[in-house]
C-alpha cells in the first residue's frame, strides 16, 4: 500500500470512548478510584421523555393570566401536630454545611425563605446562620448523628430520616480533611484536617421495624409536633415506600440518581441507584394501595430542573420535589463567568464536579474562607428565589394548560411518552397510541 | 414523688409531663413503675430530676437525656441514652446492642453486659460495662472514654477517632486502625475518676489495657485499602 492510498478516518470506539480511556490512563496512574460531587451524568430516561397534552376538545383549560392555579403543598399531616405549609411545592434538598459554605448555607435559607418554601440541613448539623434564615428548616437525621442534638431537634420545622441519597443508595461517605475546618470539625466531634468519614448505617436501628421505634422516640422528644420524613435513595421504591409508611413516616423523600452529592465515587454513582423517573410510580402505586395517596406526602428530588419536570413528577403523583444541583447552580456554581478559574482547574463551567477539593471558584462547595467571601449570601439567595419562582410560574403554566385550577390536579392523564422505555417507565401512552408497555388489562 | 405507672399511663402521658417541667422544680424524684419493656421512656428530658425506672425498658430509654439521672432497676433494650448529652443513666441489668450510641456527654453505667455496638459513633459519653460488651463495640467511636471490666468481642474499636477505650479482661479482637496503646498518668487519672463514679473504688487501674486509635486511616490513601 503506497503512501497516497486511501486510508479510512481514525474511528473511536463507543466501547472505549476518550472519557473511558482517560479514565482508564486516570486510574493506572493513581490507584485510586475516582471521587466527584454531583449526580449521573448519562443519558438516563427522564422527565424530558415525556410531554403533557394540554387541553383540547374534551379538556377546558384556564386563563392563563386570569384564573388562579394554586400551588401551596401540607407537608406532614399524617401524625404531626404542626405539619409544615409551603407556599410552593419545590423545597430545597438537604447539603450539608461543611460541604457547603456557611454563606451558601444561609443563601439558601434565605431563598428559600423569600420564595416561601423549606430548605434542610445536612450531614454536620445545623448552623445559626441557616437556621436563623431559614424561616421553614428540616432537619436531617443521619446514620453519622454528626452535631445532633434534642435542642436542634426542637427548633427544626420537620426530621428527616435519612436512608440513602439517590447518587448512593447503600453508601456512607467522606469529607476529605480540607473542608474539615476547626468550625466543621467541632461540629462533627472530629480533630480539623482529617478525612471525615460518615456511616452508611444508622447506628442504633437495622430495619423498618426498628425504624418504627425509631420513629416513635424522635416524635416522643419532640412532643408528636414535627412532620417525619423517611428519605430513601431510590432503589426498590414500592418496597421501601411501604416500608416506610408502616414505619410511621410522615412524609416520604425519594432520590433518584440524577441527585447530587457532595463526594462519591464516579462508579457509585453512575452504576447504583435507579434513575428519578423510575421511581415515583412504584413509590405512588405503594402509597395507593395503602391508601395513604396524598395522606403521606411523597417529594421526588433527583435532576429536577425546570417546571415542565415539577409538573411531570407532580402528574405522576408526587406532592412536592426537592432540588439540590439546581439550587447550587441557580446560587453560581458553575456560572460561565468563572470560566478561566475553572479552566486553572483542569475543568470547564459546567462540567466542575469537583466539589470534595474545596476549591470551588464560585465560594459554593468550600471552607477556604478566601473562596467564600466571593459568594453574597444576599444577592446568591436573591438568585435562588428568582429561580423558584420561575419553576412555580413554569408549573403553573402548563397546570392551566391542561385545565388544572391547582398543580395537585395534574394526572398521568396529562401525560405521554416520547419513547418506549419511557412510556413503560411512567406507565402513560407513548404518544401517538394507546400502548403502555406491560400494562396489565 | 411524682410516680407513674405505665400500666396505668402511657408513655406519651410520662414523656409529656418529664417535658414541662422547669429547671427549677421541685418535683425532682420521679418513680416510673410498670415499664414492661416499653419503648422511648424518659426521652428528651432536659432538667436535673432523677428517675428510678422499676423494671426493665424497650428501644431509646433515656434517649438524647441532658441533665437527669436515670436509673432503670432491670434490664435496657437497644439504644439505650442514645444520643445522651450529659447527666447519668444507670442500667441495673443488662443491655441491648448500640448503649450509649453516638452519646455526647454524661455518664452510662451497666452493671451487667452489653450487646453489639456498645459506644458506636460515641461523641464525649463516658460508658462504664461491668460486665462484658458484644461484637464492633465503639466503631467509629469519637470522643469518650469506654471502660470494660469484663470482655470485648469482635473488631472493637474499628475505625476510633479519638475516643478511648479502657478494658480489664480479653478483647477478641481489634477493628481497624485500633491499637493498645500505654496508659500515661493522666489516663490512669481519668480511668480511676470513671471507675470512682461507678462506685468501684476498689478497682484496680493497672489491671486494664488501653486502646484508641493508630490514626493510620485518617486520611484516605490507596496504600490502606485493605482496610477499608
Amino acid at each position: 500500500m503506497s503512501a497516497n492510498s486511501p486510508r479510512t478516518t481514525p474511528r473511536v470506539s463507543a466501547t472505549f470512548d476518550p472519557y473511558t480511556i482517560s479514565e482508564i490512563q486516570r486510574a493506572a496512574a493513581t490507584g485510586i478510584y475516582d471521587i466527584r460531587g454531583g449526580g449521573s451524568k448519562r443519558r438516563l430516561p427522564h422527565f424530558d421523555d415525556l410531554l403533557f397534552l394540554g387541553a383540547s376538545m374534551s379538556r377546558y383549560p384556564l386563563e392563563g393570566y386570569r384564573e388562579k392555579c394554586g400551588t401551596n403543598v401540607v407537608l406532614g399531616s399524617r401524625f404531626a401536630k404542626k405539619p409544615i405549609e409551603l407556599k410552593i411545592p419545590v423545597t430545597i434538598a438537604g447539603m450539608s454545611f461543611g460541604s457547603l459554605s456557611g454563606a451558601a448555607k444561609e443563601a439558601l435559607g434565605r431563598g428559600a425563605t423569600l420564595a416561601g418554601t423549606s430548605t434542610t440541613t445536612g450531614d454536620g448539623g445545623m448552623t445559626e446562620e441557616e437556621r436563623g434564615h431559614s424561616q421553614t428548616l428540616i432537619y436531617q437525621y443521619l446514620p453519622s448523628r454528626y452535631g445532633m442534638n434534642p435542642d436542634d431537634l426542637r427548633r427544626a420545622d420537620a426530621i428527616e430520616i435519612v436512608i440513602g441519597q439517590g447518587a448512593k443508595p447503600g453508601g456512607g461517605g467522606m469529607l476529605l480533611g480540607q473542608k474539615i475546618s476547626e468550625r466543621v470539625g467541632k461540629m462533627r466531634t472530629l480533630p480539623a484536617g482529617i478525612d471525615q468519614r460518615s456511616a452508611s448505617r444508622h447506628p442504633d436501628w437495622t430495619g423498618p421495624d426498628d425504624l418504627e421505634i425509631k420513629i416513635e422516640e424522635l416524635r416522643e422528644i419532640t412532643d408528636w409536633e414535627k412532620p417525619i420524613y423517611v428519605k430513601i435513595g431510590a432503589s426498590r421504591p414500592y418496597y421501601d415506600t411501604a416500608l416506610a409508611v408502616k414505619a410511621g413516616a410522615d412524609v416520604i423523600v425519594i432520590d433518584g440518581m440524577q441527585g447530587g452529592t457532595a463526594a462519591t465515587q464516579e462508579v457509585f454513582i453512575e452504576h447504583v441507584g435507579i434513575p428519578t423517573l423510575a421511581a415515583i410510580r412504584p413509590a405512588v402505586e405503594a402509597l395507593q394501595e395503602l391508601g395513604m395517596h396524598r395522606k403521606v406526602q411523597l417529594i421526588v428530588s433527583g435532576g429536577i430542573r425546570n417546571g415542565a419536570d415539577i409538573a411531570k413528577a407532580l402528574a405522576l403523583g408526587a406532592d412536592a420535589v426537592a432540588i439540590g444541583t439546581a439550587a447550587l447552580i441557580a446560587l453560581g456554581d458553575n456560572s460561565p463567568t468563572l470560566e478561566k478559574e475553572y479552566e486553572a482547574l483542569g475543568t470547564h463551567a459546567g462540567a466542575y464536579d469537583d466539589w470534595h477539593e474545596g476549591r470551588d471558584p464560585a465560594g459554593i462547595t468550600t471552607q477556604d474562607p478566601e473562596l467564600a467571601r466571593r459568594l453574597d449570601p444576599m444577592l446568591a439567595g436573591r438568585r435562588l428565589a428568582n429561580y423558584l419562582s420561575v419553576l412555580t410560574l413554569e408549573t403553573q403554566t402548563i397546570a392551566r394548560a391542561c385545565g388544572k385550577s391547582h398543580i395537585h390536579n395534574l394526572e398521568p392523564e396529562d401525560l405521554v411518552a416520547l419513547t418506549v422505555e419511557a412510556a413503560a417507565i411512567a406507565r402513560v401512552p407513548l404518544v401517538g397510541t394507546d400502548w403502555i408497555p406491560g400494562q396489565r388489562y | 414523688m411524682p410516680v407513674c405507672d405505665l400500666a396505668v399511663s402511657s408513655v406519651r402521658e410520662l414523656n409529656q409531663a418529664l417535658h414541662r417541667l422547669s429547671p427549677d422544680t421541685n418535683e425532682t424524684a420521679w418513680e416510673i413503675d410498670n415499664p414492661q419493656g416499653k419503648h422511648a421512656i424518659g426521652v428528651g428530658i432536659n432538667v436535673p430530676v432523677e428517675i428510678d425506672i422499676k423494671g426493665h425498658v424497650g428501644y431509646y430509654c433515656a434517649g438524647m437525656n441532658k441533665h437527669a439521672s436515670v436509673r432503670i432497676h432491670g434490664n435496657a433494650g437497644t439504644g439505650v441514652a442514645e444520643n445522651m448529652m450529659s447527666g447519668t443513666v444507670h442500667v441495673m441489668g443488662d443491655a441491648s446492642q448500640s448503649a450509649g450510641a453516638t452519646g455526647c456527654g454524661g455518664l452510662l453505667i451497666i452493671d451487667g453486659d452489653a450487646s453489639a455496638r456498645c459506644g458506636i459513633s460515641m461523641k464525649g459519653i463516658d460508658i462504664l460495662v461491668k460486665g462484658s460488651i458484644g461484637s464492633m463495640s465503639a466503631f467509629m467511636a469519637q470522643a469518650g472514654n469506654l471502660v470494660v471490666l469484663g470482655n470485648a468481642g469482635e473488631a472493637l474499636g474499628d475505625s476510633i477517632y479519638e475516643a478511648t477505650i479502657f478494658v480489664r479482661g480479653q478483647v477478641k479482637s481489634l477493628g481497624a486502625d485500633c491499637i493498645e496503646k500505654p496508659m500515661t498518668d493522666e489516663d490512669r487519672e481519668r480511668l480511676a475518676g470513671l471507675l470512682g463514679r461507678a462506685g468501684l473504688d476498689d478497682a484496680k487501674v493497672d489491671d486494664f489495657r488501653m486502646y484508641g486509635s493508630a490514626r493510620e486511616l485518617y486520611h484516605f490513601h490507596v496504600d490502606n485499602a485493605a482496610s477499608y
